[in-house]
């Protein structure tokens, strides 16, 4: 279970420009949920991320994971349990490697990176089954530059390699949102496969509503560092795109504009 | 003869350099400009241990733990302190400056009455005719050691990381690891290696001078660049050896250019020149841009 309790976040604090955005924010997740997170820019939703991952401080509040306190662990040793997939496919590779080297190197997370050899060749079958899997053809280039890869196909690596080693969270920010509309579809048919695999507790920030309302069993409208929309269980299946967009609307209007 | 067999000679020693600058430089995207006070500090320790009648294999090692001692504490400042770059290597090439000082006693040791890895009596027991060539097959044995090793290094788990925290830096913290500890890692292993060439640098001239590591990280990038650039075409030539090839490549071209007539007051203009003219054209001038799909 994953719980925020009364975080406080201020941007530029102590100037003039001071911005509050989380004011005694709360949230829990249970373990096993996935929870779509929509919201206009600026609403919070990559900052809650961010917060989740310890990518940014928070200037107070208590992040638990499973009753454990991780407000004060770093960025790093959070990420041991969790995965993290970003809106830009050159965040998830490296570029310089090839596919064999980035999958190798991913293998090997949560286990200590010594002197052993990285590529282990006998793995490499397994490495091309995973990636056969894609239909991207992506099997037949184990030892292509990533750098050399179309941004959809890294993508699609970037989810591969954050979850082939056992983890219990994902975090998805806005995946699909630099890919064109085909490839956007096959990486979030590929997201939900993995995660119902998996078991994986998943917070997907995403601004395709007809993604919000597909997939998940939760969802979550974000506005001004708040939680305006809280949907599970028996409302959020009735949920319609139409009906997002509607409030969707309505909280834009709200503000003037 | 005597010309080329220097050329090589040199070229093999500031080879290990290279292959140095190239973790730094090439992999982590790093100006370490502490190179320039950790080759002599290389050289100081040796000065001091030979002079102390210690076995001069002895200083290989030592010197290069000096050396990584040199690059951790960059790293430190860099990574914990968040100095820039540039300024935590300036920092360490300042203050170590008068570290080597301290170490070699004097601004000028001259080591031609001890043994050296170059001259002692197992050396002296060969005939005089391979004699000559002794210290272009010791060098070329080192050479070649530290490269395979380096090879090595880097398909191993922690070489791989040691890769990806040069080209992305998140990837290594979704992958639990701290980069700044692999930073830290790498401008050791970095600083080894250059302490260790200024280490056989000082046995091979059997002196040392407080100045021999001015214009050491330009020379040693130049070595890189000129071995990345122009082999880039021999794409089964790996990157260390085309390092290697290029230190040796760069000498031979200082030393033409000097046994044409270039007056030596000069010789750092044109070598400025030179670099400038092949990073424009191997477009190297820019900083490492993250290629976005």
């Amino acid at each position: 279970m994953l719980e925020l309790k009364n975080i406080v976040k201020i941007y530029q604090g102590g100037t003039v420009n001071e911005t509050c955005l989380f004011n005694e924010f709360c949230l829990t997740i249970p373990d096993q949920q996935f929870v779509c997170v929509v919201g206009s820019n600026g609403s919070g939703k990559t900052s809650l991320l961010n917060i989740i991952c310890g990518s940014i401080p928070v200037d107070d509040g208590a992040i638990m994971i499973g009753g454990e306190n991780i407000t004060s662990m770093p960025e790093h040793k959070r990420l041991r349990r969790i995965g993290r997939v970003y809106q830009d496919p050159a965040r998830g590779t490296c570029p310089s490697m090839t596919i064999l080297e980035n999958m190798s190197m991913a293998d090997n997370k949560g286990k200590p990176f010594n002197l052993l050899p990285c590529v282990n060749r006998r793995k490499a079958e397994e490495y091309r089954a995973q990636l056969a899997q894609l239909g991207l053809g992506l099997e037949d280039k184990m030892g292509v530059m990533v750098g050399n890869l179309s941004g959809g196909q890294r993508q699609a690596m970037a989810l591969l390699m954050s979850t082939m080693t056992p983890i219990e969270f994902l975090i998805l920010d806005e995946h699909t949102a630099a890919l064109d509309p085909k490839t956007a579809e096959i990486i979030m048919q590929l997201t939900g496969r993995i995660v119902a695999e998996k078991k994986l507790t998943t917070i997907m920030v995403t601004h395709n509503l007809r993604y919000a309302v597909e997939y998940g069993d939760r969802l979550l409208m974000m506005h001004q560092g708040r939680i305006e929309m809280d949907l599970a269980g028996q409302e959020r299946r009735g949920l319609r795109v139409e009906h997002l967009l509607d409030r969707f609307n309505a909280i834009s209007i709200e503000c003037g504009n | 003869m005597n010309l080329l067999l220097s050329v090589l000679e040199q070229g093999l020693i500031y080879a290990i350099l290279a292959l140095g600058v190239y973790i730094t430089f090439k992999i982590l995207d790093f100006p370490d400009m502490s190179v320039d006070s950790s080759f002599p500090l290389g050289a100081a320790v040796t000065a001091l241990m030979i002079q102390s009648g210690m076995p001069p294999l002895l200083t290989l090692p030592v010197s290069m733990l000096a050396g990584a001692c040199a690059g951790a504490l960059t790293g430190v400042i860099h990574v914990r302190f968040h100095v820039r770059d540039l300024l935590s290597g300036i920092i360490v090439m300042t203050g170590l400056y008068s570290v080597n000082l301290h170490i070699a006693g004097r601004a000028n040791v001259q080591l031609f009455s001890y043994d050296t890895i170059f001259k002692n009596p197992m050396i002296s027991a060969l005939p005089f005719e391979v004699q000559t060539y002794a210290p272009v097959v010791i060098l070329a044995a080192a050479t070649l050691i530290v490269k395979l090793i380096m090879d090595a290094y880097l398909a191993t788990r922690s070489g791989f990381l040691l890769r990806a925290t040069g080209d992305n830096p998140t990837l290594v913290a979704t992958l639990a690891k701290d980069a700044g500890s692999v930073k830290i890692l790498g401008l050791s292993i970095a600083n080894a290696l250059v302490a260790l060439s200024g280490c056989i640098m000082c046995q091979y001239q059997r002196y040392f001078d407080i100045s021999m590591g001015t214009g050491t990280l330009v020379l040693a990038v130049a070595s890189v660049i000129v071995g990345t650039q122009l082999l880039r075409g021999m794409r089964f030539l790996r990157a260390t050896t085309a390092v290697v090839l290029g230190s040796i490549l760069y000498k031979g071209c200082v030393a033409l250019a000097l046994s044409l007539g270039l007056s030596p007051f000069d010789l750092k203009l044109v070598t400025a020149a030179l670099l400038l003219i092949i990073i424009i054209a191997g477009g190297h001038g820019r900083k490492k841009v993250r290629r976005h799909a």
